[in-house]
Formats: C-alpha cells, sequence, structure tokens
C-alpha cells in the first residue's frame, strides 16, 4: 500500500538524517541540544502513543522521567551498579508505579483523569524534594555516571546523541508497526468511542492501562538518559512545567502521527533555548532577577495551536498535500 | 473457538425474568426471550417500550438489575461487554457508532478484534505472524464490504460516507466477527426504500453465514418480511409474541401501537 511505502521510505530517510547530523552538527553546544530534544522526543513519544492513539491525558508525565533518573542516579552513585542495569531498574519500577497508579485512574474520564494525574505528578514531585535521605532533595545527586558500551565511555555528545536516538529511532518504528496493527487500531477505536470498542470485543480498560504503562516506561528512558548525560539529578527538571511541556510537545508536533513527537520536541526544545536568554534580557530590562517565559510562552503556544493548528504541525502539513495532491488530481 | 451444536432451531440465546430499573424507572420488567439459530428473531414496540434496553442488557453494556441472560448455554449477565463479544455475540448501533479519523477498511478490521491474537510486543516487533494475521483479516474484511456492496469505499474515511452505507460498514464489522449471534439495532431506521430492500437480502443471508439475526426495530413492514418471530415490547413488558402475522393482528399490539399514533397526533 502507497501509504505503508511512503513511510517505510520516510523512514528510512529519518535514519539516515539521524546518522549523519553530527557530522554536520559540529559545535558541542548544538550538538548538546541535539541530545536534549532526543530524550524529550523519546519522552513524548510514548506520550504521543497515550494521547494521540489512545484518547488518554497525562498532565504528570515528568514523574515517570524522574523515577526513571533518580534509579538510575541512586543505584549507581550510592550502590555502583552498572547503568544499564540500573536503568532496567528504573523503568522496571516506574512500570510498578505506573500499573498501580493507573488502575484505579484509568477508570476516570477527561477532566478526572487529567486532574488524577495532575496530582499523582505533584506528588511524587514532592517525594524527591522531601526524601533527602535517598535523594538529597533540593541538592540532588551529583556524580552520576556516564553509561559504557564495551569499554567505551559515552562521555562525548556524540556518543550521547548516538545512544538517545537510537532508541528514539526504534521507539517511532515500534510506534508504526504498532499503529498500523490489531493493537494500534484497539487504540484508535478506544478513542473514538469506548462503547463500540468493548462492543467490539476490545478490553478497553486492559489497552488503556498497558498503553499507559508502555508510555511510563519510555519516559523512564528518557529520565535515566537525562541523569546519566548531565551527571546529576535533582527534582528541578521533573515538575509540573515539564510535564506541560511534554505534552505541548506531543501535540504541537501532532497527536496520532509517528513524527510528531521529534519535530514537537525539536520545535519546543530549541525554543526553550530561545526563551532563556529572553527571559534574562527582560528580566534585565525591568531591573528583576531572571523572568521564566517558558510556562506563558508554552501556554500561548497551546491556545494557539488549538485554535488554528489543532492536528499538529505534522498532521495539518500531511492534510495539505493531500489537499494539494487531489486538487490537482481534480484540475 | 468451537461452536456449539449447529442444529437449526436450537436455542441459542435466552433470558429469564429479564429486569433492568434506574431508580424507580422500570426500563425492562420480566422479559422471558428465546432465540433460535438460523431463524430471523425480531423484537418490535412502540417508542419507550424497552428494546434498546434490552440489547444493551444482551450485549453486556448494562448489567441487569435482575433475571438471567444464556447465551450458548452460557450466563451471560453481569459479564463485560468485550467477553461477552468474544464467546460470538455481535451488534450494532441505532445511531452508527462507527470509528472515526478511520478508513472503512480499517473500521471493520476491528471486527476481527476477538478472532485474532497479536498484542503489543507482536506489532512492535512486526513479527512474521503478526503481518499474517494482518493480512488474512485484511482479505477476510474486503469481503465482507463486498457483500454488502461497499468494496469500492474501503480506503474512504468512514464516517464521510453517507448514513446508509455507514450502516452497512457496521453491519460488515459485525459479520468478520464470525459471531454466532448478531443484535442489529433499528438497522432499518434513517434509510430509503431501496436501501431498506437491500439491507432485507442482506439480513436474511445471514444464517447461511452462521449468523443468527436478531433485530430490534419500529419499522413493521421490515419485520414483517423477513422475520420468523416477533416479539413485541410495550413499557417493558412483552405483550405478545409469535409469527409475524399472527402478532400483527393481535388486539394488544394494534392498541399499543395505536396508542403511539394518538398520543403522536
Amino acid at each position: 500500500m502507497m501509504r505503508r511505502l511512503k513511510t517505510r521510505i520516510t523512514l528510512i530517510a529519518f535514519g539516515v538524517a539521524l546518522l549523519a547530523a553530527p557530522l554536520v552538527v559540529r559545535r558541542p553546544y548544538h550538538q548538546s541540544i541535539m541530545v536534549f530534544i532526543g530524550i524529550n522526543a523519546l519522552a513524548a513519544t510514548g506520550l504521543n502513543l497515550l494521547m494521540g492513539y489512545a484518547g488518554q491525558v497525562s498532565l504528570g508525565h515528568a514523574a515517570f522521567l524522574g523515577i526513571g533518573g533518580y534509579t538510575s542516579a541512586v543505584l549507581t552513585v550510592n550502590h555502583g551498579a552498572n547503568p544499564w542495569l540500573a536503568m532496567i531498574a528504573g523503568v522496571a519500577l516506574t512500570v510498578l508505579v505506573a500499573w498501580v497508579m493507573g488502575v484505579p485512574t484509568l477508570r476516570l474520564h477527561g477532566h478526572y483523569l487529567a486532574i488524577a494525574t495532575l496530582g499523582f505528578g505533584m506528588i511524587v514531585n514532592v517525594i524527591f524534594v522531601e526524601w533527602r535521605g535517598l535523594t538529597g532533595g533540593q541538592s540532588g545527586i551529583p556524580g552520576v555516571p556516564e553509561p559504557s558500551i564495551a569499554g567505551v565511555a559515552l562521555d562525548t555528545h556524540v556518543r550521547f546523541y548516538y545512544l538517545v536516538w537510537a532508541c528514539v529511532y526504534a521507539a517511532t518504528v515500534a510506534s508504526a508497526n504498532i499503529a498500523k496493527s490489531r493493537p494500534g487500531r484497539a487504540l484508535r477505536a478506544i478513542s473514538s468511542s469506548e462503547l463500540a470498542a468493548q462492543t467490539a470485543g476490545i478490553n478497553t480498560a486492559r489497552y488503556k492501562l498497558h498503553v499507559f504503562v508502555l508510555s511510563a516506561a519510555l519516559a523512564s528512558l528518557a529520565g535515566s538518559m537525562w541523569v546519566h548525560y548531565i551527571n546529576f539529578a535533582n527534582p528541578e527538571p521533573f515538575n509540573f512545567a515539564y510535564s506541560i511541556e511534554l505534552v505541548v510537545m506531543a501535540v504541537l508536533g501532532g497527536l496520532g502521527n509517528i513524527w510528531g513527537p521529534a519535530v514537537g520536541a525539536g520545535v519546543i526544545t530549541m525554543l526553550s533555548q530561545v526563551l532563556q536568554p529572553a527571559g534574562r534580557l527582560l528580566g534585565d530590562w525591568l531591573g528583576r532577577a531572571v523572568i521564566d517565559l517558558d510556562v506563558p510562552a508554552f501556554g500561548l503556544i497551546l491556545v494557539l495551536m488549538l485554535i488554528f493548528l489543532p492536528r499538529g504541525v505534522t498532521t495539518s502539513l500531511g492534510m495539505l498535500f493531500q489537499r494539494r495532491r487531489s486538487a490537482g488530481e481534480a484540475g | 473457538m468451537t461452536t456449539a451444536s449447529t442444529k437449526p432451531g436450537e436455542i441459542i440465546l435466552e433470558t429469564q425474568g429479564l429486569t433492568m430499573r434506574f431508580g424507580g424507572l422500570v426500563a425492562v420488567d420480566r422479559i422471558d426471550l428465546a432465540v433460535p439459530r438460523a431463524l430471523v428473531t425480531a423484537i418490535i414496540g412502540p417508542n419507550g417500550a424497552g428494546k434498546t434496553t434490552v440489547f444493551n442488557l444482551l450485549s453486556g453494556v448494562l448489567r441487569p438489575t435482575s433475571g438471567m441472560i444464556h447465551f450458548l448455554r452460557q450466563r451471560i449477565d453481569g459479564a463485560p461487554a468485550h467477553a461477552i463479544a468474544a464467546l460470538g455475540l455481535a451488534r450494532t448501533f441505532q445511531n452508527v457508532q462507527l470509528f472515526e479519523h478511520m478508513t472503512v477498511l480499517d473500521n471493520v478490521m476491528i471486527g476481527r478484534h476477538t478472532r485474532t491474537r497479536t498484542g503489543f510486543l507482536d506489532a512492535a516487533l512486526s513479527l512474521p505472524r503478526a503481518r499474517r494475521e494482518d493480512r488474512d483479516a485484511h482479505q477476510m474484511c474486503l469481503e465482507a464490504l463486498a457483500f454488502v456492496g461497499l468494496a469500492h469505499r474501503a480506503e474512504d474515511d468512514a464516517t464521510s460516507l453517507p448514513f446508509g452505507q455507514q450502516r452497512l460498514v457496521e453491519l460488515a464489522r459485525a459479520i468478520v466477527a464470525q459471531p454466532q449471534l448478531v443484535l442489529l439495532d433499528e438497522p432499518a431506521a434513517g434509510l430509503n426504500t431501496r436501501e431498506r430492500a437491500e439491507l432485507a437480502k442482506i439480513i436474511t443471508a445471514l444464517p447461511q453465514r452462521g449468523i443468527t439475526p436478531l433485530l430490534v426495530d419500529h419499522d413493521m413492514d421490515l419485520v414483517m418480511d423477513i422475520s420468523h418471530q416477533v416479539s413485541v415490547l410495550n413499557h417493558g413488558h412483552k405483550i405478545a409474541e409469535g409469527p409475524p402475522r399472527r402478532v400483527q393482528s393481535d388486539p394488544q399490539v394494534i392498541e399499543a401501537y395505536l396508542g403511539e399514533e394518538a398520543a403522536a397526533c
């Protein structure tokens, strides 16, 4: 089918572009931005499956990144564990937490589900801050080592870039495969009409839980990678603002589109980099400390998106091309 | 999944004392039904008689206040809807519940859910058995669409179709599940005369495919033409039952419908 061929070609092109990018982008600062984009894209991929395909919502996803990140930090720093094993342990713990939290929460709908995930995110963040014995509180856990592959430590931007984007690529391919198959159809059915999905034999509660746990697992991996990359774990990145950023990335990129997460992560991460100096300038001009422009900026983006481009960038572009093509055929 | 014995006329669905109460309102009051295999059975009655509620009870959308439902000799009252569907009971909806942002074909493919097994892992890794399953399902769904005359619309957005065709897509989705029983909720509503005739042909062809139709309708004509047995509900009670001719001339039935006409004036 034409659609599948197009997806396959785009995936190959994407892979080639990913491999080649570090050869083109040489400045370490820019390379590190690409790593951050990758980490965000990985988390956003999970969120895309949850929100885009299954029609659920999570306003507390940063918590899952945090659980993965802190597990990696605690196990490697305090117990000398191998970073890869620590990462797997992080995923295991996150899966457990997501499962336990998901069972009662996913029975809720709409606003109630959103608020429940919001509350969950806040509770976890408070735990990170207050459980000083384990997490080091606001000071965090410094000195988190990098993982190594075959004796080679991933201590350069480029090496970490390849690790992160290899994971993003695998997750994207997996998403594409899931989307066009039985579970993907089931998820889309659930997001459209849970009633009809159930009477068609879909165990909607179990599917929602599974995709929730899957999205949490991907977030956990992203969180572990973050902590290993900056060699530091602290509560600040794993908070509500970041949860919202992830949602904005997923929505901006285009929910239900496998390219959405990468595109959304790219735009928002780079925008964030611009907003930091902008915030500082604004702060200087107003005679105050640095002004955090992230939250108002992303709030504004979200509102504008929902008004003008509700399907997101990638989906809207796709629709634009389709309309041009059929107009060309008709004309 | 093995089928129970395939004797035509054997009762595949029965209810005993089926009752549904919503607070003080008794929507369905101690209804006994017996649906035989391979024959077209209908439930009719004026608006508000409780017909759709009965369907919701049978398909597991609602849990009965009291009473029993047996399907293929298994008790299903209180079972979750997806489990009942997996046993071989499919249904269509009065207001057509097609899945949005999906093609006609994908909508029908959902119907194969209970007959396929590919899970997240198999799908993510695109294993051969997952792809094979999809290919077979694809084939079967195209055939079902051809059966209802819509194979040429397979790649169109499902909700962009005219209403009558959406009904047929929903029917195709129910058919590919290879159910033993399909509940058709007001399948003729909103169809014109030609579409209604097409629908009648399709429904009467279902028993040959091993599917027993149970339909609910408000419209006497279609029901009388194709049904073997009719049960009449009014205000949640069963007031008559039997072959169409007999039911049609039953004074209680006439009064129930006349009463409705009078109320409509």
